[in-house]
């Protein structure tokens, strides 16, 4: 299972890439996999304030809806705008072209590297 | 294997399109002038062209109808497993008496003196629910389940206030039912998740830790979605009561103790109880349902209006009451559903009521017994009325909880509640209830053990299953992604 090296990653399986001051948030390959098939994906408006660990979304497969948790503060400066049309592109491409939102950060917690995450996920699919 | 229809049915519009009607029905001749509605209606209102509706003989719309009928799974059909919505059989008694004259002719603005006996049915419901529940006050007024979780989490707001506290915040276990969350959060309070211990009930550390002076209270499913019983229920409630909360209990799973342990006793201040799982009157599409509610002396005088009071031998109702928290709806109840719930009681009394529960728990266990070798089950405290297995075992394979749910319609049984609870990955919720035969249950545990077989043999046979239903594996992940929500015509005729 895939987890890049060059992101961050939460507990509740999202990832975050740094570009400068803003962090691009995604959710992982495992959690696309745990939740199948992506049919809808709520994002908040560009404007919105996130803080850490606080909802920010959410995301529905067929069998079950999801919470996007925000894994740093700041202000949602951008959305992705073709998941409304292709929400498939979350489970095609979590890294890429499935990320959800753009956030300038002004708050950052500590998060998971690459290796922490893998371990995390090696310990839930027991 | 059992007769199912061999073809799909077309829609009603479609069969319009090839084939005009034998005796169709003629309106009678305008006794009227006609109207050109252009020159009545605003313009908005005026349909252009005319919605080209269906042009049927009776006998056609009677046997479109009725072959779509053929084509669901009823109880009255069989095993009926949905963990989690009680699926029993609804007695022919139940209609019976919902189909009396002295019911049906009734108007909700006729005055009280006229409609004793509707009345009467409604206070005597009241009287055997308090019985049933060990608790102080009912309310038959909810519509739905998760509109008497609301009617409860309104009451509880209510009772807070009146002790002049703001509480904003309600804790609800993962194991809860997904209703909770919604209901609690649309009666204004915040709610947070308390996450299961290892066996599948409160975490009672977790629980000591959150529950504040923010926590309204705590709504709980007893038994829990798991079908596992809270065996610190009492204690929970005492330390939610001694830290001044209230505890919201979801009765949706009454069926595994009923006659057998007291909601009143376990501490809950408001439970409600679906009478059309617990009580047998019809849903799954052929509802209404009612969500009566039962609460502690403490939230009696915030009961919703109108109720249903006795004076002496005669009965009124209370329209108005400074505390209540009002109506929760538009007059009095799904009453007819009333009927159906009260005959069902008194047909069955104390005992036999004791003994519904004694049976879907014995139905429970024996699946669970039968099916443990061939599925995989996370939590493994005793079961009640249910019992979650998932398909760790047969996703091996490559066989997932829906393939399977899926091959159990060509073994003609409705497949279990699947992929809920959500704690359970891939899970397969299984209540058979109290009603069917032993011999039934046997049969269902056969076909289950048959398809896990299946699952090692043959895997492709379960992932395009289902084979003999008149409509096969449908797409739902593109019916979801693009839904076609309105018929039109493919060509014009």
């Amino acid at each position: 299972m895939s987890v890049p090296k060059d992101l961050r990653y939460t507990k509740t399986h999202e990832w975050i890439r740094r570009e400068g001051d803003v962090a691009v948030l995604g959710i992982t390959h495992y959690a696309q996999d745990q939740l199948g098939e992506v049919v809808y994906v709520e994002l908040p408006d560009a404007g919105t304030r996130a803080a850490p660990g606080e909802e920010l979304g959410t995301l529905e497969s067929v069998k079950a809806v999801s919470e996007l948790f925000s894994p740093v503060g700041g202000e949602v400066i951008a959305v992705n705008e073709r998941l409304t049309d292709a929400p498939h592109l979350v489970n095609d491409d979590p890294f890429g072209e499935g990320w959800l939102v753009k956030i300038k950060i002004s708050e950052e917690p500590e998060l998971l590297d690459a290796a922490a995450y893998e371990k995390l996920v090696a310990e839930e699919s027991q | 294997m059992r007769r199912r229809p061999l073809r799909n049915e077309r829609l009603i519009f479609e069969h319009n399109r090839e084939r005009r009607a034998r005796g169709r029905y003629e309106l009678p001749p305008l006794d009227v002038p006609a109207v050109d509605a252009g020159s009545v209606l605003p313009e908005e209102q005026v349909r252009e062209p005319l919605a080209d509706l269906p042009d049927l003989g009776e006998l056609d719309v009677v046997q479109h109808f009725h072959r779509l009928s053929q084509m669901n799974f009823a109880v009255d059909e069989g095993l009926y497993p949905l963990g989690s919505c009680t699926m029993k059989y609804n007695p022919r008694v139940n209609e019976v008496a919902a189909r009396l004259g002295g019911f049906t002719a009734l108007h909700p603005l006729q005055p009280a003196s006229q409609v004793q006996g509707a009345l009467r049915v409604m206070w005597e419901l009241d009287q055997v629910l308090k019985t049933i529940t060990g608790m102080d006050g009912v309310t038959l007024q909810p519509a739905a389940g998760a509109h008497g979780e609301l009617a409860g989490m309104l009451m509880i707001r209510k009772a807070l206030e009146a002790r002049g506290e703001h509480r904003e915040e309600v804790l609800i276990p993962d194991s809860a039912h997904g209703t909770n969350p919604a209901s609690a959060t649309f009666a204004g309070f915040e709610a947070v998740e308390i996450a299961s211990g290892p066996d599948g009930t409160v975490d009672m550390e977790a629980l000591d830790r959150m529950m504040t002076d923010r926590v309204a209270g705590i709504m709980l499913t007893v038994p829990n979605t798991l079908g596992v019983f809270e065996p610190r229920i009492v204690e929970i409630a005492e330390l939610v009561h001694g830290r001044g909360g209230l505890v919201y209990m979801d009765g949706a799973n009454l069926n595994a103790f009923l006659g057998k342990a007291l909601p009143g006793a376990m501490g809950a201040d408001a439970l409600h109880i679906n009478l059309h799982k617990t009580f047998s009157t019809p849903h799954g599409g052929g509802g209404p349902g009612a969500g009566a509610v039962a609460v502690s002396r403490g939230l009696v005088p915030h009961l919703p209006v109108p109720r249903v009071i006795r004076d002496g031998d005669a009965f009124e109702i209370l329209w108005d009451d400074p505390a209540s928290i009002g109506p929760m709806r538009g007059f009095y109840a799904n009453f007819l559903i009333l009927v159906r719930a009260l005959t069902y009681i008194w047909g069955l009394g104390a005992e036999g009521l004791a003994e519904t529960a004694e049976v879907a728990v014995l139905y429970a266990n024996l699946v669970r017994h039968r099916l443990t070798s061939a599925y995989h089950l996370e939590y493994d405290a005793p079961s009640l009325h249910e019992v979650v297995f998932d398909d760790a075992f047969q996703r091996a394979h490559g066989v997932t909880n829906v393939d399977i749910s899926k091959r159990l319609l060509d073994y003609g049984f409705h497949p279990p509640t699947m992929s809920f609870p959500l704690i359970v990955h891939g899970a397969l919720m299984i209540e058979p209830t109290e009603s069917p035969a032993p011999e039934e249950v046997e049969a269902f545990c056969e076909a289950m053990l048959a398809i896990a077989r299946e699952a090692e043999e043959s895997p492709e046979l379960l992932h395009e299953a289902p084979h003999e239903t008149p409509v096969r594996r449908v797409d739902e992940v593109e019916a979801a992604r693009h839904p076609t929500l309105r018929w039109e015509p493919s060509e014009k005729s």
